[in-house]
């Protein structure tokens, strides 16, 4: 795989706040890269710097080894989608569809035009919509019909920006199965912003982390996930999210409390060290110490449970087994070789 | 004992639009019912007409054994959340608590002894000198909750109380409802159209559909045993597999998809039914496909599998990564194998 987009040391101030600071990225030429992170932590800045439509204070954008920096939005040839689309109400999704063909300086012939919607349509399961006015559409119909506009003309970018926040979650659940199945039919670089953990695990090659301008750490969504270089980027991803811990070193393991020895390490005694355990990774029954059921949630083929452990409230996903009941006491067994440690930093 | 009553109610807008079409539905005390459904389905129409701010068109509600239907809505002691938090913006956080009680007639040293006690369940005790603007969108539908609460009603109505937060949030408050209603055992009931939020807080889930109620169960029954191809797809995330065939000879079929049944089922067109978390791929598996896409999620997997009968989906463990493209049979577990009508969706198995 080639590098298509590479962003270096981009630097973008609006207002007062540093929106990005020394941001690094790069993107593959077949690659679909998922930028997570909460509300406020310039993700959309970063798209836009991308898409031309904000240049950056510092630093450098190339794409397909091009300096880009000072090229147009159009000049890039980049698609992108946000939140809330906006058709044209009036319109039918055909005449939607084809408007970006139809812009001033692109000379296609009508039969080329017809050719690309139905395509687009055919991909997108939207071809009796064709010939109905936007307005009529369903939620999902309209995203889908947005989206189809974005790739009918085939950018070489293809930016979305939480494409599917406003959307119930049934929808929401089955159009990122198709997005995640369209991609690879086109093999199109795509940049896709999200605050879902779910998004981000299931669709992304890479993952890459964003807050407060930073980006805190990148690679795919399996590393991500089992080695987070911070607690902060641990609690991004995982629902329920990762139980931390403080601990410290004592008689070779890392203890929590008096009693709670959850993992061995070999850092000298009394260290302290932030602990993540997921929820999976912790067993209801065989581990040295009690706890107590706060609360049984029904999540259909799992139990999530939330107990009292440790001095503290800790989630636990269970197999449906056996069945819990709030105020039962059960013996948590965490599983040590998937627990990550943070050295606590100065 | 029944607490909440509703006998055929039902809901005819003016424009002859039926929200509501005659249901029936009883409550125990201290339940936690939560209606679900699609927009527009009429949950949120009849938790209105209980609250008493919609007018029935016809049935009955009984509450605690008294017909309330004539009674307005501050005569029925209900505690009513909605998805907005619509805290008093000009009063703080300690004075929107106190708002409930002080029209109740409450005494001074109680009232702020109940502010002080709701306010440090639900974690807003250090909030309480601060304004609804100075606090977090978390925090306001903490206190709105809370001022709900603070009157201890004889039941609580909630409208997608959690709508506008994120998962991590959500997660928190439905933990903290949950937790809260355990605690003072009081009747509640619940309108949202996720039916995760739905799966994890009820004792009991009533589906709704075009203003009819289409199955109502514990959790755990309606996901195992819905009563419909609707309920079926609507609960569960992913939904459940599909296949539609024929049932000849004892045998469902589905093209070259062939399952043995155990159980008598008439000749007719019927569609099969599974849960992705009771398929796993295995040789000789009874149907088969290819991998077209594989969702790693970190505790579990989803591997998406094309067949003849649409696609299925699996969950596996997430560390079993599947390879694109690859043939894969399925083998499914045969006590979860559902059988749906083909013609009116009921489930015959």
């Amino acid at each position: 795989m080639k590098t298509f987009l590479q962003l270096r040391g981009i630097d973008k101030t609006l207002g007062r706040v540093r929106a990005l600071r020394g941001v690094d990225l790069e993107l593959g030429d077949d690659e679909l890269l998922v930028v997570l992170g909460p509300t406020g932590a310039g993700k959309t800045t970063l798209l836009r710097v991308m898409a031309g439509l904000e240049r950056a204070d510092a630093g450098s954008v190339h794409m397909a080894g091009e300096d880009v920096g000072q090229w147009e939005p159009a000049q890039r040839d980049v698609a992108f989608a946000f939140q809330n689309f906006a058709l044209y109400p009036d319109w039918s999704v055909r005449r939607n569809l084809a408007f970006p063909l139809r812009a001033p300086g692109r000379q296609l012939a009508e039969s080329e035009i017809k050719r690309r919607v139905d395509w687009v349509a055919e991909l997108l399961r939207i071809e009796r919509l064709l010939d109905r006015p936007s307005v009529q559409l369903s939620g999902g119909e309209m995203q889908r019909v947005a989206i189809g506009r974005c790739i009918v003309r085939r950018p070489r970018l293809f930016l979305l920006d939480e494409p599917l926040t406003n959307l119930d979650a049934k929808l929401r659940e089955e159009l990122r199965v198709e997005l995640a199945l369209l991609r690879r039919a086109l093999g199109i670089p795509m940049v896709y912003v999200t605050h879902d953990g779910a998004e981000a695990l299931s669709m992304a090659d890479r993952i890459a982390v964003l807050s407060e301008g930073c980006v805190l750490q990148v690679g795919a969504p399996e590393i991500i996930y089992r080695q987070p270089n911070s607690p902060l980027v641990a609690r991004q991803l995982g629902q329920p999210a990762i139980n931390l811990f403080r601990a410290r070193s004592q008689g070779g393991h890392w203890v929590v409390g008096r009693e709670g020895a959850l993992a061995p390490t070999a850092v000298g005694q009394g260290a302290e060290c932030t602990l993540g355990v997921r929820p999976e990774d912790i067993e209801p029954d065989g581990g040295p110490s009690a706890a107590r059921v706060r609360v049984v949630e029904d999540a259909g083929p799992t139990w999530i449970l939330l107990v009292d452990w440790l001095g503290v409230s800790v989630h636990i996903i269970a197999d449906k087994t056996r069945r819990y009941d709030p105020g039962q006491q059960i013996w948590p067994r965490v599983a040590a070789e998937r627990v990550v440690s943070w050295e606590a930093s100065a | 004992m029944s607490f909440l009553q509703l006998d055929g109610l039902a809901k005819t807008y003016a424009d002859g639009t039926q929200a509501v079409k005659g249901i029936d539905l009883v409550c125990e005390e201290g339940e936690f019912a939560v209606l679900l459904g699609p927009s527009g389905c009429g949950k949120t129409t009849t938790l209105r007409m209980v609250a008493g701010l919609e007018v029935p068109s016809a049935g009955r509600i009984v509450l605690g054994g008294v017909d309330i239907g004539p009674w307005p809505p501050r005569r029925r002691d209900v505690g009513f959340v909605f998805q907005f938090y619509a805290l008093y913006p000009h009063f703080t956080v300690r004075e929107n608590l106190a708002f409930p009680l002080e029209n109740m007639a409450v005494a001074a040293p109680e009232c702020r002894r109940r502010i002080e006690e709701i306010a440090a369940r639900l974690r807003v005790g250090d909030l309480l000198e601060r304004y609804p603007r100075e606090l977090s969108g978390g925090d306001q539908q903490r206190v709105a909750l809370a001022r709900a609460m603070v009157r201890r009603p004889q039941l609580y109505l909630m409208d997608e109380p959690l709508g506008t937060l994120d998962a991590d949030l959500r997660l928190v408050m439905r933990e903290l409802i949950r937790e809260q209603q355990l605690n003072d055992g009081a009747t509640t009931l619940y309108v949202t159209h996720d039916q995760e939020e739905a799966m994890s807080l009820a004792d009991r889930i009533v589906v709704m559909e075009a203003g009819t109620i289409r199955q109502h169960g514990t959790a755990a029954e309606v996901y195992a045993r819905p009563a419909s191809l609707f309920v079926a797809h609507f609960i569960g995330s992913p939904g459940m597999n599909f296949a539609e065939g024929q049932v000849r000879d004892g045998a469902f079929h589905a093209g070259d998809f062939v399952w043995p049944l155990s159980v008598q089922c008439p000749t007719g067109p019927v569609t099969l039914g599974i849960r992705p978390e009771f398929v796993r791929m295995a040789d000789g598996g009874a149907l088969r496909g290819e991998v077209v896409l594989d969702e790693y999620m970190g505790a579990c997997r989803y591997v998406h599998v094309q067949t003849p009968c649409g696609r299925w989906v699996l969950r596996t463990d997430a560390g079993q990564r599947a390879v694109l493209g690859q043939v894969a049979a399925l083998q499914l577990d045969p006590e979860q194998v559902r059988l749906f009508d083909g013609q009116s969706g009921e489930r015959i198995g």
